[in-house]
């Protein structure tokens, strides 16, 4: 489905801009010509021309950046494909999407990147950019051809949804990408630890009778990575933290001025593990949901800025695979079309304020993974999202644009509304253009 | 008959108040009478399908439920699924779809894994009664444990309860757990550090590494079965290190209370959890508890199935 009818300039009026990264914070009206911010502020309404959508007061901010999601394709496009992610994406607010190597086949060689990179392409949403996988088929034994999948687009490398298995594979991943400017981003698990545990281990998986993940196999492989990466030039990215631990060691690692970053998703500062009674298969993912006294360590992580930044981990199961035994169930959940509104009540309890969530969620991540990202300045990339954040949305409903529902939040009342999002100067997702169509 | 249970699935101990244990309790006793005569049969559930649906190997349990609803008249039907057909793709929602085609009034289910009894009482128009899933539960077992006591004991109310063993691994300590600390009894948990769970402050329970200072002046000792497998876990180091430190022997008793009640849910690994049985024969409710399983059970089916 190519998408090259649509224009890419327009005139979007009335609205509120806010780019954290410029500065600018005003009421006005905002032109976009040729994919790029023409001028903003108080100018004045073409009379004809250009398209012009009625912004009705909503905020028009970057679009936001996503470091670590599943889109499924190639092999497992039952669960998720790059067209259905680049939908549930651009309906969350999301330009650029980076997506993880576990396909089928891996993404370990650059005719797969390639084909990812064209097919995202086509289907002209959102920008996907690929992450490599540091091993060949994600064994942990032998390195990729990082030099190839560099030149094929990816942008870092991840054994994501298992850590690199060795410490001597972790340190010469970390020398070898250093060569290419890329981050090594670690699933940190000790798997060892983890023992085939499903939940988080403490009080409620001994009262659920599941088996625990302790948190100290989160904390053990950061520890790893850290001191592995101090005699190392290279770049790492903590994937998804969830543990107090965690924070603590990364937040350590700052002071020492080593060269890491990390993320976390919004499921480990909005739920604890509580919500595997109600939710069961839909609260299940690796790492799992953490206590409370994780889940404000993640918060205050956010705010000093030992975590850098806000990523989704979405990762789309089929219904008949979580609609089975707990234990059985694959880990993993859908987010990006709820991390938005998530990040939303945090702003509204007070956590962040909304230029540091929008930093979070998207100037960050573009940064630190040098990618494009929109800016309100005149000449900036047209990657953009509208949205209403005095209205609500209820999750999934009436269904997610992704293939997948496993979401623990479905059906749950969130802040927030995406309106609109522009792809370089194009519109990618109008809600009200999808209820029109509905 | 108001001892009808107002849920109509038996999940967990949990679901069931005090006066509704009491309220099984009560018709154990008269269901255990009827055992003693030569005509063992009532016809309460009489034209009443109940499926036996057991996805581990079991005989104790499975018998008994076999025994007690066929006293009760109703007609059971077996259906012993090993692991191999889960592996090969049998899903638990095609067993869902058999238990509808079935027509079953009621079914007994033991699973491998945690909570899968009550995913099956959300998408099942019957009655279902868990016989243990994964670690978590295990109600008719504890029923049937605190109706010996009971029986033994005369009481709940001020009584010492020692579980000793594999709490962790242990579905039977966790109905136990529940259902003893509800009805008033103290309860300490005893075992080696790696087989008692992490995280236990949501119990109201005592816990104990040390097996003289465990059993000190207990009414009821119970220990539980060991899987041999928990050696090589390298959760114990032997079985024999096991045995010299949690071992139940007469030297043990002796330091519990003078009339302790030893309970085990069987089956035994004998000179582990459990020696030199003969020497205290009398402290033992070890063969009442599988009698009075069948009581407790007929019970149980009863009290869900009959109402309605």
């Amino acid at each position: 489905m190519a998408r090259t009818d649509r224009t890419d300039s327009f005139f979007l009026k009335d609205v509120r801009l806010m780019d954290p990264a410029t500065g600018v914070d005003m009421n006005g009206h905002l032109r976009v010509e040729k994919g790029l911010v023409a001028e903003f502020g108080a100018i004045a309404v073409p009379s004809s021309g250009i398209p012009v959508w009625e912004g009705e007061g909503s905020v028009v901010t970057p679009g936001l950046v996503d470091v670590h999601a599943h889109f499924r394709e190639p092999g497992f496009e039952y669960k998720e494909t790059i067209e259905s992610g680049s939908r549930a994406a651009v309906s969350g607010g999301f330009t650029a999407v980076c997506v993880m190597a576990n396909t089928d086949p891996v993404n370990d060689h650059p005719e797969v990147t390639l084909g990812m990179v064209n097919r995202a392409r086509e289907i002209g949403l959102c920008r996907v950019f690929p992450i490599g996988a540091v091993s060949l088929g994600l064994k942990g034994e032998t390195l990729t051809e990082m030099g190839a999948l560099t030149r094929a687009g990816c942008v870092g490398f991840s054994d994501d949804g298992f850590p690199v298995k060795t410490s001597r594979l972790f340190r010469r991943a970390l020398e070898y990408a250093a060569l290419f400017h890329r981050p090594v981003i670690d699933h940190c698990e000790d798997r060892d630890l983890s023992d085939g545990g499903v939940m988080n281990e403490g009080w409620v998986s001994t009262d659920l009778g599941l088996k625990g993940i302790p948190s100290a196999s989160e904390e053990v492989i950061v520890a790893r990575d850290l001191e592995i990466l101090k005699s190392t030039r290279g770049r790492l990215h903590v994937a998804h933290l969830s543990t107090a631990g965690g924070v603590r060691l990364v937040r350590d690692a700052k002071k020492r001025h080593l060269n890491v970053t990390a993320e976390t998703c919004p499921h480990y500062f909005s739920l604890t593990d509580e919500a595997v009674r109600c939710h069961h298969a839909d609260a299940k993912m690796n790492p799992p949901l953490r206590t409370e006294e994780d889940r404000l360590a993640i918060i205050e992580g956010l705010r000093d800025g030992t975590i850098d930044m806000i990523a989704t981990d979405h990762a789309p199961h089929a219904p008949f695979e979580k609609e089975r035994e707990f234990d059985q169930a694959p880990f993993g959940i859908i987010g990006l079309e709820t991390a938005f509104s998530l990040g939303l009540e945090l702003v509204n309890s007070g956590s962040l304020d909304m230029s540091m969530l929008l930093y979070l969620m998207s100037v960050r991540p573009a940064r630190v993974f040098g990618l494009p990202r929109g800016e309100i300045r005149e000449g900036g990339l047209a990657d953009l999202m509208v949205f209403e954040p005095r209205e609500t949305t209820v999750a999934g409903v009436p269904g997610f644009r992704s293939k997948s529902r496993n979401s623990p939040f479905l059906r749950q009342k969130l802040a927030g509304r995406i309106r609109m999002t522009f792809v370089g100067g194009k519109k990618v997702f109008d809600d009200r253009e999808e209820e029109r169509n509905a | 008959m108001s001892d009808f249970l107002t849920s109509s699935h038996l999940l967990s101990v949990e679901d069931l108040t005090t006066d509704e244990m009491n309220g099984i309790f009560r018709t154990a006793d008269s269901f255990l009478d009827l055992s003693s005569r030569t005509v063992k049969k009532v016809p309460s559930l009489r034209g009443k399908t109940l499926v036996n649906l057991f996805y581990e190997p079991s005989t104790r349990t499975r018998t008994s439920f076999e025994i007690a609803a066929k006293r009760l008249s109703a007609d059971v039907i077996n259906i012993t699924t090993s692991q191999s057909s889960v592996v090969k793709g049998e899903s638990l929602l095609d067993t869902v779809r058999t238990i509808e085609a079935l027509g079953a009034d009621g079914v007994v289910i033991r699973h491998p894994s945690s909570g899968v009894p009550e995913w099956i009482s959300r998408r099942v128009g019957c009655h279902v009664i868990n016989a243990g899933d994964g670690l978590r539960e295990h109600p008719t077992q504890a029923l049937l444990d605190l109706y010996t006591i009971l029986k033994r004991k005369g009481r709940f109310e001020g009584l010492q309860v020692a579980i000793v063993g594999d709490i962790l691994h242990s579905r039977v300590a966790r109905s136990n757990i529940r259902a003893l600390t509800r009805m008033g009894v103290r309860v300490r948990l005893v075992g080696p550090p790696t087989l008692i769970p992490q995280d236990t402050k949501g119990w109201n329970v005592e816990v104990v590494h040390d097996l003289k200072e465990g059993v000190r002046d207990c009414d009821v000792v119970m220990a539980l079965r060991l899987q041999l497998e928990r050696a090589t876990a390298s959760f114990i180091p032997s079985l024999k290190e096991y045995a010299r430190l949690y071992g139940i022997s007469p030297g043990i008793l002796r330091i519990a209370k003078p009339d302790v009640l030893v309970l085990h849910p069987g089956p035994i690994n004998r000179g582990i959890e459990i020696q030199d049985e003969e020497s205290f024969h009398s402290h033992s409710g070890i063969l009442d508890q599988v009698h009075f399983g069948v009581g407790i059970r007929m019970a149980v089916l009863y009290l869900l199935m009959a109402g309605q």
